[in-house]
């Protein structure tokens, strides 16, 4: 344990989305970093190097051939019994595939940033979550945010929930928009964290001292009685993410909930959406409400994985529509937010209409002008069952 | 030019256990006692996908009374780097992390794994029962099955020779590379025990562990067949420190491959023309071999009288 970092204060500093990312991770004090980079992650992977080398964290870092085995060893050091973290994008998230159910079906409660990117083919750089909307199924618990601040504090809480229920977590933040952009971050001090997040001391573990193994065959009755485990620890998730969150705004003033609710209150429609976009929709919902006289909202959806129901339900009840504008694709269902709310919302009593926009798909700028008009124009429309391109 | 290491004894534990999964008269579970019963019971280890997985036992079985992690076919490397570096993190140096993969995990699709892990320094040891085919999913060519023989999927001969893994491993520089062989048991735990001690490194070793169903070998012939494939040099055993100094144990005698293919049945559909250019080719293997290992030591040697003049 590094004396420079125990006494570390509270501090605000200038900060990449990314390098907030890297500044949570050095006060949860992982002890192995298993990582390999690729844009537009990288930035996060270097400054913990830099953050290691000038000994402000003490850390072992694997600096892996690939995420593939970056993430094997993510799960085994985990497995024997230490607190770790990794970050990934895009291609580099799809190589880890495999890994990411082994991780989930071990119960490694590991960490992971993920900045969200396209995936080729063709070739692109650009905002876009379909890369880890399409590891959903994965058993990985996956919180969307929408800033660098949003994404630090988001790191510190997700530590804190996955290892109450012994799953591993995903933090996500768009590329370039979020990961390469400057903002005023605080640094919460290292004192306060350490109060905030205990030591990782799991009681399984790889240890000659107890012998137990992982990952030998099972029967059909052992792997249902295991994939039933996994979704009592799932269930457990969304409140324990509100009380977590709750205790973190208690310690350090900020705190976001699994929802967002802004300006909703007798509202004629939510725009319904995560990430980044988040930000530019509350700009619009205040020119809709203050200047146009428009009774928009906005519902920010913050923990995708498991999906809220109850919370959504509830924030949506009694609102006659709503219009969800995201920046993903799946080819053959539409948008993957879209689809999501479809399900959760299936069966609830007076149900709000419902459109999908595929209106931010690779990057594409959704600006608040667009979004104002967007709003306008489903607030005018019938929904159709399809998500629409509509930019 | 062969030293032979003579008067090992092999001190064994009781890691590994009766009643496991393995064929009867399997090398597998051979090399498995003696790997594991050497390294001892500060001990965790990795087995991916194979033979050794279904022999460690199906859950809440187990033939080996230490931790075992079953990882995926490509990872058993990364994935005891990873235990080896949690491990340092607890202080816990004591506790050895060993895998032990077929070649199939290690020759083909869990060679960038190790490569890596090699490259990396993880201090890891790496035992890979070479068996020379996927013979867990029926006797399939791996990258480690021998040239022209038949495997289930090259039922007409594999039309490309053996991947020499232990001198792609030497190229890595690691502390230590050795081939071993069943029937050579003193040699096997000598080796065994000499990667556990060492550090600084991966150490990796290579065992040609005979399948009896998949190579076609009688059951009470393993033993035999294992000691063939040194005698005929299809098989030589040596050692490798830190990539120069070569120690080679046990070469050719005289005895034609012909000895060898004639135990079993994969070798059967074999020709006389290519049963003459297998000995060709297994002749030249073994010149290579003696030849790098003089030329290399011999580099080595006027590097260290000139760093010493």
């Amino acid at each position: 344990m590094s004396t420079k970092t125990k006494m570390a204060p509270e501090k605000r500093m200038l900060l990449k989305g990314n390098h907030a990312v890297s500044y949570a991770v050095m006060r949860c004090r992982p002890e192995v970093i298993a990582i390999y980079p690729i844009t537009p992650q990288t930035p996060i992977v270097e400054k913990i190097t830099e953050l290691q080398v000038s000994g402000d964290m003490d850390v072992d870092i694997m600096t892996a051939e690939s995420e593939h085995s970056a993430m094997c060893a993510s799960i085994t050091a985990s497995l024997t019994g230490v607190r770790v973290f990794t970050a990934t994008a895009s291609q580099g998230l799809f190589l880890m595939h495999e890994m990411l159910h082994y991780a989930s079906g071990a119960r490694t409660p590991i960490v992971m940033a993920c900045v969200n990117r396209t995936l080729g083919s063709p070739w692109g750089f650009w905002p876009d979550q379909s890369d880890t909307l399409a590891q959903r199924d994965t058993g990985w618990i996956q919180y969307y945010t929408e800033s660098g601040q949003e994404s630090l504090d988001t790191i510190i809480q997700a530590f804190k929930v996955a290892e109450q229920v012994s799953l591993p977590a995903m933090v996500m933040h768009e590329a370039f928009y979020v990961s390469h952009a400057l903002e005023p971050v605080i640094v919460p001090g290292q004192e306060a964290v350490d109060a905030y997040l205990p030591p990782f001391n799991p009681v399984h573990r790889l240890d000659t001292d107890l012998n137990e193994s992982w990952g030998n065959v099972v029967n059909q009755d052992m792997f249902y009685r295991h994939r039933q485990q996994m979704n009592e620890a799932m269930d457990k998730v969304a409140p324990l993410s509100v009380e977590v969150d709750e205790e973190y705004e208690k310690v350090f003033g900020r705190g976001y909930g699994i929802i967002e609710k802004y300006r909703a209150d007798d509202a004629d429609m939510l725009v319904v959406a995560f990430g980044s976009m988040c930000g530019t929709i509350r700009e619009a919902v205040d020119v809709m409400r203050d200047e146009e006289g428009l009774k928009i909202g906005l519902l920010k959806i913050r923990l995708f994985n498991p999906f809220p129901i109850a919370e959504v339900q509830a924030a949506v009840a009694g609102v006659p529509k709503l219009v969800v504008m995201e920046r993903n694709y799946s080819p053959g269902i539409g948008g993957v937010l879209h689809q999501s709310l479809k399900a959760a919302l299936y069966g609830m009593k007076d149900a709000p209409k419902m459109h999908g926009y595929l209106a931010g798909v690779g990057g594409v700028n959704v600006s608040l002008g667009k979004i104002v008009e967007l709003s306008k124009k489903a607030l005018a429309d019938e929904p159709v069952p399809e998500s629409v391109w509509q930019r | 030019m062969a030293t032979k290491e003579k008067n090992y004894e092999i001190a064994e534990e009781d890691i590994f256990l009766s009643g496991h999964n393995a064929c009867p008269g399997c090398g597998e579970a051979l090399a498995i006692r003696y790997i594991l019963n050497t390294m001892g019971p500060k001990t965790i280890a990795v087995v991916p996908p194979s033979c050794v997985a279904i022999i460690s036992g199906p859950q809440p079985y187990s033939s080996m009374k230490i931790p075992v992690y079953q990882t995926t076919l490509e990872s058993s490397a990364v994935s005891a780097a990873g235990i080896a570096r949690a491990l340092k993190r607890q202080g816990k140096d004591d506790i050895k992390v060993l895998a032990i993969a077929g070649d199939g995990g290690t020759y083909d699709i869990g060679f960038q794994a190790l490569s890596g892990a090699a490259e990396r320094g993880e201090d890891v040891v790496y035992c890979c029962l070479d068996n020379e085919g996927y013979m867990n999913t029926g006797a399939q060519k791996s990258g480690a099955s021998p040239h022209l023989v038949y495997t289930a999927s090259t039922p007409g001969g594999k039309p490309s020779a053996k991947k020499n893994i232990a001198e792609i491993m030497v190229a890595h520089g690691i502390p230590y590379v050795a081939t071993a062989t069943t029937g050579y048991p003193d040699d096997l735990a000598r080796k065994v025990a000499k990667a556990r001690d060492m550090k600084g490194g991966l150490r990796f070793i290579v065992i040609l562990t005979p399948c009896l169903a998949g190579w076609g070998v009688k059951e009470h012939e393993g033993v035999k067949v294992s000691r063939l494939a040194v005698k005929t040099g299809i098989f030589p055993l040596y050692e490798v420190e830190h990539g120069t100094k070569y120690t080679i144990n046990y070469g050719p005698d005289g005895t034609p491959v012909q000895e060898y293919f004639k135990m079993q049945s994969r070798y059967k559909r074999l020709t006389p023309a290519e049963i003459a250019q297998l000995q060709e080719e297994t002749d030249y293997q073994w010149a290579l071999l003696q030849a790098r290992a003089s030329c290399v030591m011999g580099v080595d040697q006027a590097f260290q009288d000139r760093a010493a003049s």
